[in-house]
């Protein structure tokens, strides 16, 4: 399966799906009561930064798997890779703001960008706490990748890892076949090294997609299935289990487009909105930066190209206080964050 | 009135049965929120049991809405349809035992 972009799909135009968003496809017209609307009815309209705390970082799009619902478009064939030259950009910014003490680092797959150990080395120096999204599979897909728990391990990474089912039919469907088996394998070597085990202080987490059109169920009750399973069947153990929407952009919006549950899917984002979760949006607390150094409230934002609303578009032009008082870019797509228990890159946010 | 019986957009608004009688609708709606939280069964298993029963009632809105909350709360393709097998059987097993009944009334009257 090749990504949207090298089948040169109409979806790889990003304003074709901001349009799609806005107003339904070229078939249907359709339109969803405005997202703005809905916070302005919260009295969260315009929509501020709280405290700027995590620093998310994109070093690539480049995956060696092709997920049916990757909102990034990764695969084998997508090239953009952070550079060595922009990690140190992104360094310089980390050294002299404190505020933000978390680095998330994501793709694609983030092992696969070159620098990515020296990098992760870099930032230790810095005493940021790490985590890295790894999607498993990247442990075993190659010798090389073979010893990342342990340097994982070393520089105390916290390592979240998207695991859609604790079977192999869900998973595969969204992940392709053979990655259940991969990745179980890859979380025993994970906690062959201590990871996810009680005490050991070493976070594994786990996060959880619907595998289709439907919300995720409430995720503490997931979290006990998925621990008991996991247990009982593959002798895995872990720390946290994050629930996480599927927002209706890049690939899943092609599915949701090409399976007509598109607008179903919005009507039921809609209707499970959630004050509450509008409330604790991570795009309050975070700033995403992409391949090549722009910056976006957060990652989804940055594959729609929505860049932040002020000036400091680029981590060259960094400016905190900016940053910290700008109004957070919204659209449709937000809907995703706001249903029912909400949704982050940490899981439910209420 | 339409000239169909059901319309799929009318599971939408099971609410506003509210409009002719609010404190009966009041009264149920509590007492269904009720049943379908967490107890001594899981969210999860009632779900199952709403998705089951839907069947034996035939309730298409019930389909609908359990067939994707059942989904969504993990249960696969393969046990949702054992747990229709379940729900046939005992409408089959309710129509067929009475058969007994049939027997006792031809050997009452039969020579």
């Amino acid at each position: 399966m090749k990504s949207l972009k090298a089948q040169q799909h109409i979806l790889s135009d990003l304003h074709e799906q901001l349009e799609i968003l806005q107003h339904g496809d070229k078939i249907h017209e359709y339109k969803l009561v405005p997202f703005q609307q809905k916070l302005e009815a919260s009295g969260l309209f315009p929509l501020k930064p709280t405290q700027l705390e995590i620093f998310q970082i994109n070093v690539g799009k480049m995956c060696n798997q092709v997920c049916r619902h990757c909102h990034v478009d990764a695969g084998p064939d997508r090239k953009e890779i952070m550079t060595r030259e922009t990690m140190q950009q992104c360094l310089d910014i980390l050294e002299v703001n404190d505020s933000f003490t978390t680095v998330d680092l994501t793709g694609g797959a983030p092992e696969l960008n070159p620098d990515f150990r020296w990098f992760t080395e870099q930032l230790k120096k810095l005493n940021k706490h790490i985590i890295v999204r790894c999607n498993l599979t990247i442990i075993r897909a190659n010798k090389k990748f073979n010893d990342l728990p342990e340097f994982f391990k070393t520089h105390n990474i916290e390592v979240v890892s998207s695991l859609p089912f604790y079977s192999k039919d869900r998973t595969d469907r969204q992940r392709g076949d053979g990655v259940f088996e991969d990745s179980i394998k890859a979380l025993q070597m994970l906690n062959a090294v201590g990871y996810g085990l009680e005490g050991s202080g070493l976070k594994l987490n786990l996060v959880y997609n619907p595998a289709g059109a439907f919300l995720p169920p409430s995720q503490s009750g997931l979290e006990k299935e998925f621990k008991t399973a996991l247990k009982k069947d593959f002798n895995i153990s872990f720390h946290s289990l994050y629930a996480i929407t599927n927002l209706p952009i890049s690939r899943f919006l092609d599915y949701l487009l090409q399976s007509s549950n598109y607008e179903n899917y919005m009507e039921k984002l809609l209707a499970a909105y959630n004050p509450a979760a509008a409330a604790n949006v991570m795009c309050r607390n975070i700033l995403s930066i992409s391949w090549d150094g722009f910056i976006y409230d957060c990652d989804f934002n940055q594959m729609l190209d929505m860049k932040v609303d002020c000036k400091a578009k680029h981590i060259s032009q960094f400016n905190s206080e900016e940053l910290q008082n700008r109004n957070i870019v919204v659209n449709q797509h937000c809907f995703g964050c706001t249903a029912g228990a909400g949704s982050s890159c940490g899981g439910a946010v209420v | 009135m339409a000239n169909h019986y059901y319309n799929a957009e009318d599971l939408g608004k099971f609410g506003n049965v509210g409009e002719f009688q609010k404190p009966l609708a009041d009264k149920f709606f509590s007492w269904y929120t009720e049943v379908f939280s967490e107890g001594n069964l899981s969210v999860k298993e009632k779900s199952l049991i709403a998705l089951a029963v839907a069947h034996a009632v035939q309730c298409p809105y019930c389909i609908d809405a359990y067939s994707t909350d059942a989904f969504e709360k993990g249960w696969s393709e393969g046990q949702m349809m054992e747990a229709i097998h379940v729900a046939s059987a005992i409408k089959g097993g309710a129509a067929l035992v009475h058969g007994v009944q049939m027997m006792n009334k031809v050997k009452e009257i039969a020579m």
